[in-house]
């Protein structure tokens, strides 16, 4: 469970978070949406343990973060591939970083759970055939399945995405959305998604936390039940809440 | 860029056809025949004098260059990470950076005396500014999102440098090499003038203006032109094993 209590976070003194309060319980998941500015990255970088409140504290299962935790998977938007690593390579690569430490209980679990290949990742996420190449030769979408096959292969029990699709095209990125929501729901992941795409939301977040124009103090949440059921799009409550996470998202900006 | 084989052997032709006909045109003793001057090329490098004098630029070649990649290439990945340091150091390293550094091989050789330290040391200044400045650049294209992602995997400060940090800079590291390797040998030349009974630049100075043997002189200065290029396609080969995503495509 993540709990966020308390936070103030500001940016060169100007408050992003203030005395902010959030919960998430276990295998949910949530996306973020909000204009540009708003504070979704940096929210998601404060649960990544990337970086900490000025005050107030942020808690994954009931311990206080002080750093990334080997448990959480972070995904973003540019991949973050390593070049000079093949797909495979890069697959490995946190698996890697676990023998390179060992269960040290700081940069892998104390006891982790029995590693999968990442092999079997790259056939699950139809990698095979381009895994002795490198990031530059591969499309956009492989290089974002990349980024999940490599963070999975970890087991994660918290997903944080940023905004993983915003730069793939329309076809590639609805595959990726379902593929990411098929993966959460059989890994048992909680699934925290950063986006300021309305139809992302309401595909991949079961309850949606709306940031509006910093500083944010209390958090405004919309529940979306129906996210991810066949035919979502065709009901008549999905155009509401459209509609009305549209309303909402404009009158902030007009507010700016 | 690397180069082709057959252009190589190519250019290598014509420098000896052309040598051929300067020296039949010349006709003096002060340029010998391509063929006199492989016999005596031979000559000595079957008795010894010739590699021996070989290794002996090669050690300090490589020696000065392990240094410069030693201390350069940390302090780089340094300055290329910190905008603070970047904006302390940098104005030292453009002030410093231009000046030839053949021109500290006198002051140089008044510190470090006769021996091996000197030549290594004036090696190692060349090279070091070269590689402080490539690998400053590169580390300092490596985005933040790049660091995030792999800290997220359970990166610390040891894993970052082993799978991020080293990784980016030796392509860095080598572009130096390759762009520096001819200069550092011009000036290995100077610096062996001075002080010193051996190494190709002594035999070439003592062969020419001593003895005045002129094939032998030639000879050290293929020496010395196979020495260059035997670093370069060295420091080629390295590159294709170390970095082959740069080739990839």
């Amino acid at each position: 469970m993540i709990n966020v209590e308390g936070l103030t976070f500001q940016y060169r003194s100007a408050p992003i978070f203030e005395n902010f309060n959030w919960r998430v319980q276990n295998c949910d998941s949530w996306s973020i949406l909000g204009p540009s500015g708003c504070g979704k990255s940096t929210l998601l970088a404060l649960l990544a343990g990337l970086r900490f409140p000025s005050f107030g504290m942020v808690a994954i299962n009931n311990e206080r973060l002080t750093r990334p935790r080997p448990q959480t998977g972070l995904i973003l938007q540019d991949y973050g591939l390593l070049p000079w690593a093949t797909v495979r390579q890069n697959v490995k690569l946190g698996l890697d970083m676990r023998a390179f430490y060992g269960a040290d209980g700081i940069h892998a679990p104390l006891s982790p759970s029995p590693l999968t290949s990442a092999d079997s990742w790259l056939q699950r996420l139809g990698l095979e055939p381009v895994a002795d190449k490198y990031p530059a030769q591969i499309s956009g979408g492989q290089r974002q399945r990349t980024a999940i096959a490599r963070t999975l292969a970890l087991q994660p029990d918290l997903l944080l995405m940023d905004e993983p699709f915003s730069s793939l095209d329309a076809p590639t990125r609805e595959t990726l959305q379902v593929l990411t929501r098929d993966l959460a729901a059989e890994q048992d992941l909680t699934l925290i998604l950063v986006t300021h795409s309305i139809e992302e939301a309401l595909l991949l977040g079961r309850k949606i936390l709306l940031l509006a124009e910093p500083p944010n103090r209390v958090a405004d949440i919309i529940e979306n039940p129906d996210s991810g059921t066949p035919g979502q799009r065709e009901k008549p409550e999905y155009f509401a809440l459209y509609r009305k996470l549209r309303e909402r998202m404009e009158k902030d900006a007009e507010k700016v | 860029m690397s180069i082709r084989r057959r252009d190589l052997l190519l250019a290598s032709f014509i420098i000896l056809a052309l040598w051929q006909v300067a020296a039949m045109l010349i006709d003096r003793p002060i340029l010998p025949t391509p063929w006199a001057v492989l016999v005596v090329f031979w000559r000595d490098v079957k008795n010894g004098e010739l590699i021996g004098h070989f290794l002996i630029s090669l050690w300090r070649v490589v020696a000065g260059t392990v240094l410069a990649i030693l201390t350069a290439a940390p302090a780089g990945l340094a300055l290329g990470q910190s905008k603070r340091a970047s904006r302390i150091f940098s104005p030292i390293i453009y002030l410093l950076y231009p000046i030839p550094k053949v021109v500290f091989v006198p002051i140089i050789l008044l510190f470090f005396g006769i021996g091996d330290t000197a030549k290594i040391v004036i090696i190692f200044l060349i090279l070091f500014f070269q590689i402080l400045v490539l690998v400053r650049d590169q580390a300092a294209t490596l985005r933040l999102e790049l660091i995030q992602s792999v800290r997220s995997l359970g990166a610390g400060r040891r894993a970052l440098f082993r799978y991020v940090y080293l990784p980016a800079s030796l392509p860095a590291i080598l572009t130096a090499l390759r762009q520096s390797v001819g200069t550092a040998v011009a000036v290995l030349y100077i610096a062996e003038l001075f002080a010193t009974t051996r190494g190709l630049g002594y035999y070439i100075y003592f062969e020419g203006s001593t003895l005045l043997d002129y094939p032998a002189m030639y000879a050290g200065v293929v020496a010395m032109s196979l020495l260059g290029l035997g670093l370069y396609f060295s420091v080629d080969r390295l590159e294709r094993w170390l970095c082959p995503w740069q080739y990839a495509n």
